[in-house]
């Protein structure tokens, strides 16, 4: 029986569910370790298979034919309430082939990573794998807004516990809480608009709404207001300024986590929702305005703080930050494509930095890029796979992020938004600046240290090359097959000499040492000072915390301990005291209660009398 | 003599029973009250018994001597119980169950 699409849909979105129920079903299986690994990527492996047959298999539908396959959840009077099931598209299908070819690559190289964790552990890390798997294959492929929110959940949740993986670390499991609390404030924006829309509409189904939307017929009254709540979900869940603040953080999960999740595939939810419903936001221009403008300042102030960090998860995780800011504002300039395919190819190369990040880590064991040097000479097969990547990143052609890149500057500027294309210009050049920071502090200059160390294990090694040919290859892909269309002629060049302004100055500045970092640094000075303590908005948010949360439980203590607790005091005090006033009447003489039957059948004899 | 002289008697009689209840300090004196409450009821019911020539008064009155009979002997039982453990029987002296 051959199966169609909507069938292998369910089987990719059947196989990482059923790892995840073994791993944290059955305990000694999950305690063995290697086997639940095991397990895990042959499940994610038969994902991949069938994700990629379900492309293979997709006929270039109809335009104009619903892609969803529903199936009726909450029964209700006059139909489902809402549906459950799978949207088959090629954007949705793109995504899944990256979500488990990504999902896959970690796992393997995980399993030589975290070689040295206890069996038991190592079991729990695979069934978080497989659970979020399964919940960004499920969001990547929801047909509706309620379901696309309950997977969106559990890849928060999923989030939370990878992050925290190493719980017994407390900046860890500080930083899980974090990722945890400040996703849910854009969440809780999220859940209303959804709520809202289906009050308004009767529906949480993409496919009605995108018809009525496109045919004009969507009327609903606060449309503005639902879409801006919507698309609060998209910035807590996909770092936008000013809910940022907690991916950097998110770094203190293992090296493998911040590939797959805060680089290639979590963090995409949020653009990848944006570009999915993108025929609503399309009824809502000034929601569109600031979705442009809020990404492109977050890709700025996210590049400025990259080129103070010192870690380099940290500047990778900025670097992240920066290029959600590029989707964001191709989504937000009506290019939702343009947004896809940049997160396709940042999906590849940022799991590929992560990924050599790792063994760069695992080699000199230190996050800090200053006590790091000439790692290319030592390792060159690692560092020719991580310039690659770099080189993506900084958009050099003919890499993927040039192409990318430059679809988001032409729908950037195609919808006139100059101010969001300039701060997007400079993002580029800090961009490539900030990135051969770390390549010449790292990679070349001096060693540091002279000891031996062993090569990286052959999992991890063979994972960072097959992502270096696949860059490669997307890059040359796009780079032969290519039409120019879009964009004017001279923009290309332009992205291609800022990017290599910015490698030549920090090749100037730290591979040369022509310009001294510090000179540049008092040069700057208001900028680095700012962007050294993050622009104060970690501490915004802390403060914001103590004022309103503890000032509230302040007041709210206050009551309970003065105003509640003291109505209940008095009244029991009231109680004892009239108990023991009343006692007095138990004398414990039997005449004197003989005295009170007396004078109570006499005031009942009155009693009948007069009545 | 009509009913209303037996009714008086019988309400005298219950008076001075409960006078006598309430005012006696021994316990034995207590209890001789409430038998002359008893009887005074036994009094009523009898002449009553005998105006409306019904037979159920008279069985009644014999079931509240018996039931009398019975109760002053638990109550006599008590108070010498009471006297040897307290050495008195002085209604004032015995109030444990003062609250």
């Amino acid at each position: 029986m051959r199966l169609g699409s909507p069938e292998l849909a369910l089987l990719v979105l059947a196989l990482p569910f059923a790892s995840f129920l073994a791993l944290a079903l059955i305990r000694p299986l999950r305690r063995s370790g290697r086997p639940a690994a095991a397990v895990s990527i042959l499940a994610m492996a038969a994902a991949l298979g069938a994700a990629a047959a379900m492309t293979w298999e997709a006929s270039p539908a109809a335009r104009g034919l619903n892609p969803a396959r529903l199936w009726s959840w909450l029964p209700a009077d006059g139909g489902p309430m809402a549906s459950v099931g799978v949207w088959v598209d090629g954007m949705a299908m793109q995504m899944c082939v990256l979500v488990a070819l990504i999902s896959l690559l970690v796992q393997i190289y995980s399993w030589s990573y975290l070689a040295d964790e206890p069996p038991p552990s190592l079991g729990r890390y695979y069934a978080y794998h497989s659970l979020f798997a399964f919940s960004m294959l499920g969001l990547v492929l929801s047909p509706g807004f309620l379901q696309m929110f309950v997977f969106w959940e559990l890849v928060g949740l999923c989030s939370y516990l990878l992050i925290g993986y190493w719980y017994d670390r407390p900046s860890a499991a500080r930083a899980a809480v974090k990722a945890f609390w400040i996703t849910k404030l854009g969440d809780l924006g999220f859940v209303a608009g959804i709520v809202m829309l289906w009050a308004a509409t009767g529906t949480f189904d993409f496919w009605p709404l995108f018809q009525a939307a496109q045919a004009g017929a969507l009327h609903v009254d606060g449309l503005t207001t639902i879409m801006f709540l919507i698309y609060l979900g998209a910035v807590g869940k996909s770092a936008q300024f000013p809910l940022h603040v907690w991916l950097p953080d998110a770094m203190e999960g293992p090296t493998p986590v911040s590939a797959l999740i805060h680089a290639a595939t979590m963090v995409t939810a949020g653009v990848y929702m944006v570009a999915r419903v993108h025929p609503l936001f399309e009824l809502v221009p000034p929601v569109l305005t600031l979705i442009a403008w809020v990404g492109a300042f977050t890709a700025l102030l996210a590049a400025t703080m990259a080129c103070v960090e010192r870690d380099i998860k940290r500047v990778l995780a900025y670097s992240t930050v920066s290029q959600l800011g590029y989707m964001m504002a191709a989504n937000g300039a009506g290019a939702p494509e343009a947004a896809f395919q940049h997160l396709t190819t940042h999906g590849v190369f940022k799991a590929l930095l992560f990924l050599g990040a790792g063994i760069v880590i695992h080699h000199f064991h230190t996050n800090d890029v200053f006590r790091m040097g000439g790692l290319f000479v030592q390792r060159p097969w690692v560092g020719g796979a991580f310039l690659v990547a770099t080189l993506a990143l900084a958009g050099v052609w003919p890499l993927p992020g040039f192409f990318s890149k430059e679809a988001v500057l032409a729908g950037v500027l195609d919808a006139r938004l100059s101010v969001p294309f300039l701060m997007l210009i400079a993002t580029s050049f800090l961009t490539a600046f900030y990135m051969f920071r770390v390549v010449f502090l790292a990679f070349f200059g001096q060693a540091r240290d002279h000891h031996e160390h062993p090569a990286p294990p052959v999992a991890m090694d063979a994972v960072c090359r097959g992502l270096a040919l696949l860059t490669l290859a997307l890059g040359l892909r796009a780079a032969l097959g290519r039409h120019h269309a879009e964009g004017p002629a001279w923009l290309p060049w332009v992205s291609l000499a800022w990017a290599l302004a910015g490698i030549t100055l920090a090749w100037a500045t730290y591979q040369a040492h022509a310009v001294d970092p510090a000179r540049l640094a008092t040069a700057l000075a208001p900028i680095d000072f700012l962007a050294r303590r993050r622009y104060f908005l970690d501490a915004l948010f802390a403060g914001t915390y103590r004022v309103l949360l503890l000032g509230l439980s302040r007041v709210v203590g206050w009551v309970d301990r003065y105003l509640v607790d003291g109505v209940l005091n008095a009244l029991s005090a009231g109680a004892l005291r009239a108990g023991d006033t009343a006692r007095r009447l138990q004398t414990g003489h039997p005449q004197d209660y003989v005295y009170g039957v007396a004078l109570g059948v006499l005031l009942l004899l009155v009693w009948a009398q007069l009545g | 003599m009509p009913l209303t002289g037996y009714l008086v008697l019988a309400a005298l009689v219950f008076v001075i029973g409960l006078f006598g209840v309430l005012t006696r300090r021994n316990a034995v004196g207590i209890l001789l009250g409430i038998e002359l409450m008893l009887n005074a009821v036994n009094i009523n019911l009898v002449a009553f018994s005998r105006f409306r020539a019904d037979v159920a008064g008279l069985i009644f009155t014999l079931f509240t001597i018996a039931i009398t009979v019975a109760e002053i002997a638990v109550g006599l039982a008590i108070v010498i119980v009471i006297f040897r453990v307290r050495r008195t029987i002085e209604a004032d002296h015995l109030d444990l169950l003062r609250g």
